[in-house]
Order: C-alpha cells, then sequence, then structure tokens
C-alpha cells in the first residue's frame, strides 16, 4: 500500500469544474418564481465540492487502495466471518430485473423476485428450523431488537408484564442496547469459563418478570454450549422466550439447527453467513425466524403463495408492524439467495465443515507458540490470548495486530470478548486455503520473536502509523471546513 | 488542598468540608488513583447548578476512548458551583486533581453521611488492594 | 466447490495435524441428540451457468423500470445515476471490506465516510453528520428517539399525516415499547394543519416531525413549523429530500435540529426497497446523542492526518444498555455512493437536477390535469410529486390498465388515506422525458380497455 497521503476531495475541488451537466429542460419551462414560493428557495446550491470526472475516478481509485479487503487479502476477523464474496452474486444483483424495481409497483410485475423472496423464506425456516420469517431488518442488531419487539407484543397479548431480558456478559454489546430500546430492563447473566450459560446464575436471575434469554450458539469463544438445550428448559419453564443471536451460523449449517436446542426466535447475518458483502460497514440485512407460537407478531410486510400467485401481506392483526420503510435490503437478500442456491444442502453442510476445519487446523499451528485457554478443540473461529508474552515481555495483543498488517495479513479482532485477557481472537473461514493458514501461523510466530519497541511501532509499511485516537475524541474533528 | 486531609468514597471521589459565608461547603473531585486507571480521559460531563445530589448516587460521567466511568456523589446537597473549565482542560485532572482539577461545590445537606467516608490511610489501604 | 480450497489431500494433512479421525470428530462438542441426521430439505446445488439461468430467467419475470416508464416516488425514485458510482462503487477494496476496525488498513473507508459526512453537513447547513443509518424510515424514528433522550421530556412526539406513512408506521412500531404518546395532526390540504400542530405541541413535547417536501410532494410552512416548536422547547426534526436541496432551502435555514432523509436518490438503485441510506445530521450540541458510527479527523505517530472511528463511547460496543442505540454497522457501501455521486454532481449538477425535476413535475401536472377527468387534490406548491384526484374515481382498475401498457403510472393513496381513495401519488424525476411524459398522460387519458396481463 502507498505511503502517501490522499488529499480531501474538497481540497482538489476548483470553482467551475463540472463532473456532470444535465441536458436542458426539454419540456416548456416556467420562471421558477411561478413554481416555488420566494420563502422556500435557497439562494444558491448547497456548498458541495466542484471536480471533473476524471479527479473524482482518481481521488476514490486511490482511496481503495488504502483498505484491506477479503478481495486483497487473508482477514481473520473474529466473530465478523469475512468470507469470500462470490462475483457471480454481484453480477446477478444488479440486473435490471431485480435493481430497477420500485418498492410500490403493482404485484403483478414483482412475481419474479417474490419468488426469490419466497424461497428466501422457506429457505431460512428449513436451515433455522423456525417456521416464521421476516427479511425486514436491515442489519442483525435490527434483527434482535425486532424480535423482542415480537416478545414484547407476545406478552402484551398474553396479559403477562415481563419486564427483564437476560444477556450473558460475554454477549455482542448490541443485545443490551436493542433489550432497551424494545422497552426492557437488562440482567446480567454471569458467563462460566468457557462462555457458556452459568446454569446456577440462571437459577438465580430467572424468574416470572424475565420475557426473553439473549444466547449466542455457538459462542463468542467457538464452542457450543453443551448445555443449550436445559438452559433453553429451564427458561420455557418459566413462560420466557429463548433469542438465538445468530452470528456464528457459520459453525453449524446442516449440522444443528437453532429450534432443536430450543431457540424460539433468531436472526441471521447474509453478510456474514451467507457470503453477501459487508461493504466497509454495511448495508448487511437481518431476517429474523421465530416459531410458529410468534408468526402473527412478525413484521410486514410478508411474501405468501396465494393462488399460484405471489403476494404481500400487508396486514395481519397482531403484527408489530413495520421496523423499516418498504420491503428491506432486497439487494442483500439476493445475493443471499443465490449463495444458498448455489451450494445446496450438501454445500451449505460442507461450508461449515471447512471452516471448522481451517479454525481447528489454524489452532493446532498457533498453540505451540500461543496460549488458547480453551483447549484444543473449536467450531468455526477460537481465542487465543498474548497475557503470557505480555507478562514475560510487554508485549500486547494490540502490538501483535498491528504488526501482522505490515506482512500483509488483516489483524484478528483484539480484546473482545472481554473475559480473556489480552484476547486474539481468529476466525479463518472457510474460503481460505491451508497455504494461507500455515503462512498466517508462521508469520505470527515470526513475530512473536521480533524486538518488543519493533513491535510497538508497528505498523511500518501501511498507510499511515497508529492514529492518535484520543486526540480525536477530545477535539472532535468530524467534517472538513475551509479555512 | 493536601491530600491526606480529604475524604474519599469508595469509588474514588474526594470531598474538602469548609464553611463558607455560614454554609457547609463540600468541594468534590476524583483521586489522582482515579485518574491514573481512568487512562487518557476525552470527555467529561456535569451536572448543572442547582442540582440535589445524593450520597452514592450518578452525577456525571468521565469517558476515555474506549470506556465510561460513572461519577457518585460523595454527599447529599445541592450543587452551588460546577468547575465548567475542566470539560476544555481535562489534563487539568491528572496535573492537579486535588486543586484545579476540582469538580464542584455542594451545599450539604447534613452532616451525618460524612462518617460513610474514608480517611487517607484507610482509602490508601483500599487503593493498594485495588491496584 | 468453487468457493472452497481444500482437497482432500488437504483435508487429511490438516486432520493429521490438529490429531483427530475425522471431520465429524471436529462436532464431537454438538450433543449428538441435537445433531441433524438428515441433509437440510434445500433444493440441490446450482453451477454458475445454472444460477445465472435460473435467476436471470426470473429476474426477466419483473417489469422493470428499464422496460416500463416510472412515475413512482413515495421515497424511493428513479434518479439518473452516473457511470462513475458504479463503477468505483464497486472496486472490491471497497465493498468487500468491513467496518474500519484497523484504521491503518481502512484509510480509505474512513476518509470516505469523512468525506460523505462533510457532504451531508454541506448538503444540509447543520453542523455534524453520523457515518449513516439504515434507510430514511429509520432515520426517522432514530431522530426522535435522539430528541426524548435530548430534551429529556418523554411524554410526546408531535408528528403531521402528511409525514410518510411509513415512516409513521415505524415510530408507531418503536413508541409501542416505551411511555411516549405519538400525536399526528391532520393534513386535510395536503400540508400540516398548524393550528392543529399549535395545538398539539406543548411542554411535554420531545419533538416535531415533518416532512418538507412532505409525502404529497408539497411544501410545508417550515418557518411557522419550526416557530412552534421551538416556542414550546420541542426540537424541530425535517425529513428532507436530498435532491430538493438542488433548490430549496436546507433544513439547517429553517432551524431544524436534526434533518433525516432517505439517501436512495443519490446513487443507489430502488431495488425494491433496499439496501438504502438513512441520512442524518444536527446540531453541534447533540454530537454526543448521534446514533452510528462517527469517522473523525486526528494524527498519526509520524504527525500525518489521519481518521478514525471516534466518540464510539456512545455506542453499543462499550455503553450496552445505555447506548445512543443498538445501532451496529451503517450503510458504509450505500454512503459511498452518495458521496461520489454528491461529487459527481456538485453544486451545479445538483441544482440543475433540481430544476428539471421541478420543471418536468409541473409540465406532467399540466398535461394530465388538461383532461377533465384529472385535478390536482391539493393546491399547494410542489416540488418533484404531486396527488391527482380521479374524478371517476377509477383509480385501481386506471393504474393496473396503465401498467400492462407499461407505464408504472402512479402510487394509490386508498391504503394509507381511505378519504384518498379517488387519489394517486405522481412523481417526476430529471429522467423523464417530454415525450414520456406526454406518453404518460395520453395513456390515462385514453379509454383504458382491459387488456390481460
Amino acid at each position: 500500500m502507498k505511503d502517501r497521503n490522499t488529499p480531501l476531495i474538497f481540497e482538489r475541488s476548483r470553482p467551475g469544474r463540472r463532473a456532470t451537466c444535465m441536458p436542458s429542460a426539454d419540456v416548456p419551462v416556467r420562471p421558477i418564481e411561478d413554481l416555488l414560493p420566494a420563502a422556500s428557495r435557497a439562494a444558491e446550491p448547497p456548498p458541495l465540492p466542484e471536480l471533473a470526472e476524471p479527479d473524482i475516478v482518481r481521488h476514490f481509485t486511490s482511496l481503495s487502495t488504502r483498505n484491506m479487503a477479503v478481495d486483497t487479502h487473508f482477514y481473520p476477523l473474529g466473530s465478523c466471518t469475512m468470507k469470500y464474496n462470490p462475483k457471480r452474486n454481484e453480477r446477478l444483483a444488479s440486473l435490471p430485473g431485480l435493481a430497477d424495481l420500485h418498492p410500490y409497483q403493482p404485484e403483478d410485475s414483482l412475481q419474479g423476485l417474490f419468488h426469490i423472496l419466497h424461497e428466501l423464506q422457506q429457505m431460512l425456516a428449513e436451515i433455522s428450523g423456525l417456521p416464521g420469517v421476516t427479511l425486514q431488518p436491515a442489519a442483525g442488531a435490527h434483527g434482535e431488537l425486532t424480535a423482542l419487539m415480537i416478545a414484547a407484543a407476545h406478552f402484551r397479548r398474553l396479559g403477562q408484564r415481563r419486564t427483564k431480558v437476560l444477556t450473558p456478559d460475554t454477549s455482542h454489546g448490541t443485545n443490551p442496547a436493542s433489550a432497551r430500546m424494545a422497552g426492557f430492563q437488562t440482567v446480567t447473566l454471569q458467563s462460566t469459563p468457557e462462555g457458556y450459560v452459568d446454569l446456577d446464575d440462571l437459577e438465580t436471575k430467572l424468574d416470572e418478570q424475565v420475557a426473553v434469554l439473549m444466547v449466542t450458539n455457538p459462542n463468542t469463544l467457538g464452542l457450543f454450549d453443551q448445555q443449550i438445550r436445559q438452559v433453553s428448559e429451564r427458561v420455557h419453564a418459566r413462560g420466557g422466550l429463548v433469542y438465538l443471536d445468530g452470528a456464528n451460523m457459520n459453525a453449524i449449517l446442516g449440522i444443528a439447527r437453532p429450534s432443536d436446542f430450543g431457540a424460539d426466535m433468531m436472526h441471521f447475518n447474509p453478510h456474514k453467513t451467507f457470503s453477501s458483502p459487508h461493504g466497509g460497514g454495511g448495508p448487511g440485512a437481518g431476517p429474523v425466524c421465530v416459531s410458529q407460537a410468534l408468526e402473527p407478531y412478525l413484521p410486514l410486510p410478508i411474501v405468501a403463495r396465494v393462488d399460484s400467485k405471489y403476494r404481500l401481506i400487508q396486514e395481519r392483526p397482531h403484527s408489530i408492524g413495520r421496523v423499516r420503510s418498504y420491503f428491506g435490503n432486497v439487494g442483500v437478500l439476493v445475493r443471499a439467495y443465490c449463495y444458498i442456491r448455489t451450494l445446496g444442502p450438501a454445500g451449505l453442510r460442507r461450508v461449515s465443515e471447512d471452516a471448522v476445519l481451517n479454525a481447528n487446523y489454524l489452532l493446532s499451528l498457533i498453540k505451540h507458540f500461543l496460549v488458547v485457554p480453551h483447549g484444543d478443540r473449536c467450531l468455526h473461529e477460537f481465542v487465543a490470548s498474548a497475557a503470557e508474552v505480555k507478562k514475560t515481555r510487554g508485549v500486547r495483543g494490540m502490538d501483535l495486530a498491528k504488526r501482522l498488517l505490515d506482512y500483509g495479513f488483516h489483524a484478528p479482532t483484539v480484546y473482545f470478548p472481554l473475559t480473556v485477557p489480552e484476547a486474539i481472537m481468529i476466525e479463518p473461514t472457510e474460503t481460505e486455503s491451508k497455504e494461507t493458514l500455515d503462512a498466517f501461523a508462521e508469520t505470527l510466530f515470526r513475530i512473536l520473536e521480533e524486538p518488543l519497541d519493533r513491535l510497538q511501532e508497528a505498523p511500518y509499511t501501511t498507510p499511515i502509523s497508529r492514529p492518535d485516537e484520543v486526540q480525536a475524541a477530545r477535539k472532535p474533528i468530524l467534517r472538513w471546513t475551509c479555512d | 488542598m493536601n491530600e491526606e486531609q480529604l475524604l474519599y468514597a469508595p469509588t474514588h471521589e474526594w470531598v474538602h468540608v469548609a464553611e463558607e459565608n455560614g454554609e457547609r461547603i463540600a468541594t468534590i473531585g476524583i483521586s489522582a488513583f482515579a485518574v491514573e486507571l481512568l487512562t487518557d480521559l476525552v470527555y467529561m460531563e456535569l451536572p448543572e447548578v442547582g442540582k440535589e445530589l445524593i450520597q452514592g448516587e450518578e452525577f456525571g460521567e468521565v469517558e476515555s476512548v474506549k470506556a465510561v466511568s460513572p461519577l457518585y456523589s460523595p454527599v447529599n446537597g445541592q450543587v452551588v458551583a460546577v468547575n465548567s473549565e475542566l470539560p476544555d482542560r481535562l489534563e487539568t485532572l491528572s496535573d492537579d486533581p486535588y486543586n484545579e482539577g476540582w469538580i464542584l461545590k455542594v451545599k450539604l445537606a447534613g452532616d451525618a453521611e460524612l462518617a460513610n467516608l474514608m480517611d487517607y490511610p484507610t482509602y490508601q489501604k483500599q487503593c493498594a488492594e485495588e491496584g | 466447490m468453487a468457493y472452497l480450497f481444500n482437497t482432500p489431500e488437504d483435508q487429511s494433512q490438516m486432520l493429521a495435524a490438529i490429531g483427530v479421525e475425522s471431520l465429524e470428530d471436529l462436532f464431537a462438542s454438538v450433543p449428538p441428540d441435537l445433531r441433524l441426521s438428515e441433509p437440510l430439505d434445500l433444493p440441490s446445488a446450482l453451477s454458475e451457468l445454472e444460477l445465472v439461468q435460473h435467476v436471470t430467467g426470473l429476474a426477466a419475470r419483473n417489469g422493470s423500470s428499464v422496460d416500463r416508464v416510472c412515475f413512482l416516488g413515495g421515497g424511493s425514485y428513479d434518479h439518473f445515476v452516473p457511470a462513475v458510482v458504479d463503477s468505483l462503487a464497486s472496486r472490491g477494496e471497497f465493498y468487500t471490506s468491513y467496518t474500519p476496525y484497523q484504521p491503518e488498513v481502512s484509510q480509505g473507508n474512513l476518509q470516505a465516510m469523512f468525506e460523505y459526512q462533510t457532504m451531508v453537513c454541506q448538503l444540509t447547513g447543520l453542523d455534524v453528520s453520523n457515518a449513516s443509518l439504515y434507510d430514511g424510515g429509520s432515520a426517522t424514528i432514530e431522530a426522535v428517539l435522539m430528541a426524548l433522550n435530548a430534551t429529556r421530556r418523554e411524554g410526546k412526539v408531535v408528528t403531521s399525516r402528511s409525514l410518510h406513512p411509513e415512516y409513521r408506521e415505524i415510530m408507531k412500531t418503536y413508541l409501542a415499547n416505551l411511555s411516549t404518546e405519538l400525536v399526528t395532526v391532520d393534513a386535510a390540504e395536503g400540508r400540516t394543519d398548524l393550528s392543529a400542530l399549535a395545538a398539539a405541541v406543548d411542554s411535554q413535547t420531545a419533538c416535531v416531525v415533518i416532512g418538507h417536501p412532505n409525502f404529497f410532494g408539497a411544501l410545508e410552512s417550515m418557518g411557522e413549523v419550526a416557530r412552534i416548536a421551538h416556542e414550546a422547547g420541542a426540537l424541530l426534526i425535517q425529513v428532507f429530500d436530498p435532491i430538493s436541496l438542488g433548490l430549496l432551502k436546507r433544513p439547517g435555514d429553517w432551524g431544524a435540529d436534526i434533518a433525516v432523509a432517505e439517501g436512495q436518490s443519490l446513487g443507489s438503485p430502488m431495488s425494491f426497497g433496499g439496501p438504502y441510506l438513512g441520512l442524518m445530521a444536527c446540531r453541534e450540541s447533540f454530537v454526543r446523542r448521534l446514533p452510528g458510527r462517527i469517522a473523525g479527523q486526528t494524527t498519526d505517530r509520524r504527525g500525518r492526518r489521519c481518521w478514525v472511528l471516534t466518540l464510539q463511547t456512545r455506542e453499543q460496543h462499550i455503553r450496552r444498555a445505555k447506548a445512543t442505540s443498538n445501532i451496529c454497522t451503517n450503510q458504509g457501501l450505500i454512503a459511498l455512493r452518495a458521496a461520489i455521486y454528491l461529487a459527481a454532481m456538485g453544486p451545479h449538477g445538483l441544482r440543475e437536477t433540481a430544476e428539471l425535476c421541478l420543471q418536468k413535475a409541473h409540465y406532467a401536472q399540466q398535461k394530465l390535469t388538461a383532461a377533465s377527468r384529472y385535478q390536482l387534490a391539493f393546491a399547494q406548491p410542489t416540488f418533484k410529486e404531486f396527488v391527482v384526484r380521479d374524478s371517476r374515481s377509477d383509480v385501481a382498475h386506471l393504474l393496473s390498465q396503465a401498467e400492462r401498457r407499461g407505464w408504472l403510472a402512479g402510487i394509490p393513496l386508498e391504503r394509507w388515506y381511505p378519504e384518498l381513495h379517488d387519489c394517486f401519488l405522481v412523481a417526476v424525476t430529471e429522467k423523464r422525458t417530454r415525450e414520456q411524459i406526454e406518453g404518460w398522460a395520453d395513456c390515462l387519458c385514453s379509454d383504458l380497455e382491459d387488456v390481460p396481463f
């Protein structure tokens, strides 16, 4: 990557330059004063930058070279499932017959798209074992919130006042934040050192006020909670619901189904599990699957097949309503559909097998020089710890992460989960070769041999060195202004 | 102010009580030990003058880049002054936590709850255990 | 299998290194009674060629805006997208990267976010912008939640029937679980009834939420709305149309405290509703209550200017239940498209686009209402959309027959506004040619006999 700054687009701007000239009007033009009241009009258009087209192309192309991405680098970012994003899905999602559809055009003119969305609903129901599906939520966190609103509506209808949501201390921060937005109080549940639900603590905190237990299984340590069924049974025995954070579904596609271990609701992350691209932080999607009992509360619209045609269901008496405008992140859903159809049932299982094989293989290499506190086996990801090297040599997990960048590897997730000191969370995914895993492990081994000061100043070859985050937060500069 | 003559809450706030115009006024700050633990502070949220505080309840927050820590009132009473320059000069908290780094002045509602606070040697012991 | 690497030989080497016999052994931690005994009941795998044929065939069964002429709006519009937007945003270095957790290797995304934030401020006339939210509708409720928090008033949120009905439904869904009342004032004349608004807003009101231009395409009396909100100590949230700001005063000019918008118009396809882009900007004093990611400028160890994610203590991964929102991701790629679009348009391109929308929409109005069958439903000034009343009150049949002749002619309003059962909403963008507008008007004015689909 080039060690050269790219000026801000505003600094390239010169008055009078144009990239787009719109044609003159081909309809009779009336004086603007006749059409818009003076008080509503701006004297000048907004002060946007002014550039010629080649300048825009060079600018953003130059910016693109200052990123690491799945297309360019191994990206073992734990809990994010940075798998390869198939090009065929990109091509298909941008077909005019899919991308140029208006959300309010007549249903008869949408039958091909509805076929895709309906089949996707069915496929997600099959993979999760939960028959009710909404494709509307725009992201995983949005799916969580939707599910909690469904739970709230369910208990309201039953006339039960349940005010609490249990979230494990290892959970993603979105869990408690979503619970609060849905009007619940969150109660933090302790985890065992393996990140499993602590049954004793669950017993103490479980009562008739608990609406939902939110659980991530397989968990963020890449381990499957063997007591998950007992956990669900206890929650159900008290009349509560179990929500499964589906962030780690890449480990168990075709191996196990959330409904079988007791989940009443879950969300999928198509941008993790089903290969739609992460887009530099979105768009994702957050489809939610629920048990039959909760189906009446799903947000609308939902695609249904009625009399040999596909229709949108717009009204149901107990639906929570809408959580987003229009149908949902359709472009992302189409990519997920293409992915599932490409792999089929055997292929999806093979995805999880290879994801788990790759993670275990990498673990088997890394455990020889870095502590992996939770043993020799994992599912799709594992968490190593730099606590030992920190104690003996002062080397921190972050230093290792930053030095890896110099060798052309994106860093793993560091400092999450918080329960592991100096955590280094590694998720290789199934779309990497043994050679890449070997090279990564060897590099990490070599880095560990480097002198402390060499590591603490890393990275050296990236477009910038470590940024000053304190300065950024103390005196926030959140936009460019002309001097 | 001399840190050895202050009172301390278990949550690391210090208190200095003095008579001002016939009122019992508590000056409140956070200890050098706490500032050190919090590392590079970037933001601080303080209450408005006039707010009633209750011992042990939150009155504000300090933030570092990746953590938020609530500030708890060590006394009962009403806020009569706020060090409004502090949020723009957070380095004062580490440079001079017991003088320039004062946070609030509170008109005490009573003296009774001061008995719940620690003296310097007791607080030192707590810090040694936490450190 | 196209995306996988491990050959049988790789597999046996890897299993040996791990020290297990079979793949099955790696799943030993999944209790046997929880394991699936049968393969998933899913359609079998397709090769790339088969997939392309299958999906292309399905896409061909849709009537897209390529083979129909689109006069539909309602928050999603058929605007022109310059080629540079697709060309640049489809670079793998952008779309296959993730949230910039490692700023040293994410400067491209971070700088683009910072540039996007700046352009949203330039567009809205407000001080700060976040790095984007999901869509216009969820951005609206996020603004409301922000206002509840900032004003510490939880009693009431006031909006108008002229606001996008789906945005109102989203507010209703979210507020159902909180103690806040949602009051919706009437807009019988096609814009918010100001005396009803003044009567509804009180000292418990956290915010007033108004679309300008509104769902009917009409301009609201923003000066009056702002006065009513602010006199009661409530915040003004304006839902705007980004393209309209080529001509109209900016939300900041009206005194809006928070401005939100659907950003699809800025360089993204309609895609049956998503992925879209929620724009959000606000006054400086609310910056710590903004939801979502924010990029900020700083320097690296060698003193070079660079960018990082900042003010992260607002967010869920740190503040958990007390976070400003549960939002984790933004809509990075769609925000990038918006930034490229705005750079490609520049101030003059945006103004020209807005002027073309305005002129063509008014020409369409004039053409259609020349026929005695159609009248404008409201007398308010409009930007690029307007409501037409069909004196024969035959909207559903009319629009479906027009569709069969290749015209996506308008959106029936009865679904949301029973009293407007004889009305439909029409949007005219810069893409509509005179010929198309005249063809559309001719079609709606002709005697539409039933043709089979």
